[in-house]
């Protein structure tokens, strides 16, 4: 009987420490969350997106370092959204099990967690020490790197996913396979390949270390990329590092605006592949 | 070929086209024309996924590129001595690598038992309806940008610690010999405990995911076997459970190693990016991305800049070795589950 007895405690104990450890989990989640809402929305109003950066000791807004964010990311997904798709197309539709596939997989999924600075060291390499200056094409095109792995995985899994019966009924019509591909297996997996937009949008907005010594960084109005582009999250990280007061609050209000948006973009490809599933 | 059975559809496919139909089509052209948009399509995107290991490759060669200066200087010697001297220009790894270890060891040991809790939680004990939410709730974590795990540390985080963790930590394991070397020193605040509590809850996340997912993977049949013989729940999850899912969790844990081990903007924030070896675990420190990310821009001279593009290639190489690992570990357990 006593050891049935220590058996149930034991085990009361530890689904006890299971379900604390989930607490513990999803407290970290609200902290954080609660304490951004709680520095960055009083700092939150329309001066914000209206006016540059300020010198230290004045007030100002974050008008350039979200142009500049908004640029860089637009032209990133422009660069790497392609690329991935049509790899990713190579690897799920015509050598889903040759050996390049294989290999291509493998050294995506690393890729997908390789530590992002060592991306900036390599665009510093290729480009701004070719160049001679820091920029902001090379700023985009390290984060088109972090996006193609993304992109080349969700592709890959979303055309794995459409039945073959679609592609066989598609080629035994007479459709080439490469219209069959864009005609029929893009379109049944469209969804599931937006939300791997979706996420490398969200991955990549928030990327600081590859855009440190890429892009830099720059405290005026600027759209030439050729010339240093100031971002969002290297301003955070300069502003909230320095000991001046008013820079430290726009860091946190920089802080919440990224956060809510990559959050709002994960939800969203979250939904959008959930809906999927159920239907 | 396959082309022959094509024909007559494409065939009627062109005449159905009024147009098509007054200009005559020369169906042997379209045919042409088509194989050759087949062709090209298939080598484009051919090329796309020789492209992934064009990337590695390039970060593989710009990085020793790029290091080979320091190499040349150092040689070996990089690798173990712990000077780093921009003055002198005498540079050695061995305390941002020690740095980036230490941290990565603590996240992993709060992050490892806690993530596999949350997925026995997940798996065994939550209600159905809970499961989805929760689960995303933890996912979320993994979506928030380090640079904001960053920001929270240094101003919330770590104050925190100062007052309230660190002061009982250094009274109540002062007394204990070994201990106390570890948990010795001023309360900074900041420094490689905080560094790695941070990394172990940004790596939380990857365990757990993982975790649940090959704990539902485990047929129903062995858990119920082992609920019909009388196991209590944390039995069947202690053995049962746990030992068919090991290499998969094993791989989890490993991808999460990889993730702390590169992490470098919540770290460069807190972790106080000082290059020496201390005993204590309350004392700053640094890891390798936090001496990049810090140092890169406002390094002078070459033998400066190759050092840290050095830096870089040893992060690249230990995470890759550790990532490779995880992988081959997920892949032969999806092997095994589909076969």
């Amino acid at each position: 009987m006593s050891l049935y007895d220590t058996r149930r405690r034991r085990n009361t104990v530890m689904m006890g420490f299971s379900f604390g450890a989930t607490i513990f989990g999803l407290a970290w989640l609200v902290l954080i969350l609660a304490v951004l809402l709680w520095e960055g929305f009083s700092g939150l109003s329309l001066a914000v997106f209206t006016q540059m950066t300020p010198p230290p000791g004045s007030s100002g807004g974050l008008l350039n370092p979200i142009m500049g964010s908004l640029i860089m990311t637009v032209i990133a997904v422009a660069i790497g959204t392609p690329l991935g798709m049509l790899a990713g197309t190579y690897m799920a539709e015509y050598g889903r099990y040759d050996k390049l596939s294989m290999v291509v997989r493998f050294i995506n999924d690393i890729l997908l967690s390789a530590p992002s600075i060592v991306v900036g060291l390599f665009i510093y390499e290729v480009m701004v020490a070719q160049m001679g200056h820091f920029s902001g094409w090379a700023g985009a095109v390290s984060l088109a790197v972090i996006v193609v792995p993304v992109v080349v995985r969700t592709t890959e899994d979303m055309l794995t996913l459409v039945p073959d019966t679609m592609r066989e009924a598609a080629v035994s019509i007479g459709l080439p396979r490469s219209l069959m591909i864009q005609k029929v297996a893009y379109r049944a997996a469209r969804a599931g390949m937006i939300t791997g937009v979706l996420l490398a949008v969200a991955r990549i907005s928030g990327e600081t270390a590859p855009l440190l010594f890429t892009a830099l960084n720059n405290q005026f109005w600027s759209l030439d990329l050729n010339a240093p582009v100031s971002s969002l999250p290297v301003v955070i990280f300069q502003f909230a590092l320095s000991p001046y007061k008013d820079w430290q609050a726009l860091a946190w209000t920089g802080a919440l605006i990224i956060t809510l948006a990559v959050l709002a973009l994960s939800i969203t490809a979250r939904a959008l592949a959930g809906q999927r599933k159920s239907s | 070929m396959q082309s022959s059975r094509r024909r007559p559809v494409v065939d009627v496919a062109f005449q159905g086209n009024p147009v098509a139909d007054r200009q005559q089509v020369d169906r042997a052209k379209v045919l042409q024309r088509l194989r050759l948009n087949d062709l090209s399509f298939r080598l484009l995107t051919r090329l796309a996924a020789i492209l992934v290991l064009v990337i590695l490759g390039g970060i593989i060669v710009a990085l020793i590129h790029g290091s080979l200066p320091a190499l040349r200087a150092f040689g070996f010697n990089f690798l173990i001595t712990d000077s780093w001297n921009p003055v002198t220009e005498k540079f050695g790894a061995i305390a941002p690598i020690y740095g980036t270890i230490v941290t990565s060891f603590i996240a992993m040991l709060i992050a490892v038992p806690v993530g596999l809790l949350i997925a026995v939680f997940l798996t065994e004990l939550c209600p159905m309806w809970l499961r989805r939410p929760i689960g995303i709730a933890i996912e979320l974590l993994a979506g928030i940008p380090s640079i904001i795990y960053g920001i929270w540390g240094l101003f919330v985080f770590a104050p925190f610690l100062q007052e309230h963790v660190q002061p009982l930590l250094i009274a109540v394991f002062g007394e204990i010999p070994l201990l106390s070397n570890l948990f010795a020193g001023p309360p900074y605040g900041i420094g490689m405990l905080t560094a790695g509590l941070i990394l172990a809850i940004m790596v939380l996340p990857f365990i757990t995911s993982i975790s649940r997912d090959v704990f539902e993977a485990v047929p129903p049949m062995l858990k119920e076997a082992a609920y019909g013989l009388g196991c209590t729940t944390w039995e069947v999850s202690r053995y049962v459970v746990l030992p068919f899912t090991r290499v998969g969790v094993i791989g989890g844990v490993m991808l999460g190693l990889g993730r702390a081990l590169g992490e470098t903007m919540a770290v460069t924030f807190v972790i106080g990016n000082a290059h020496r070896i201390s005993a204590s675990i309350l004392a700053p420190g640094t890891t390798i991305s936090a001496t990049i990310a810090n140092e890169f821009t406002e390094a002078v001279g070459d033998l400066y800049t190759s050092s840290l593009i050095a830096l870089g290639l040893i992060l690249f190489v230990i995470t890759f070795l550790v990532l490779a690992a995880a992988r081959y570990m997920l892949l032969r357990l999806n092997a095994r589950v589909g076969g």
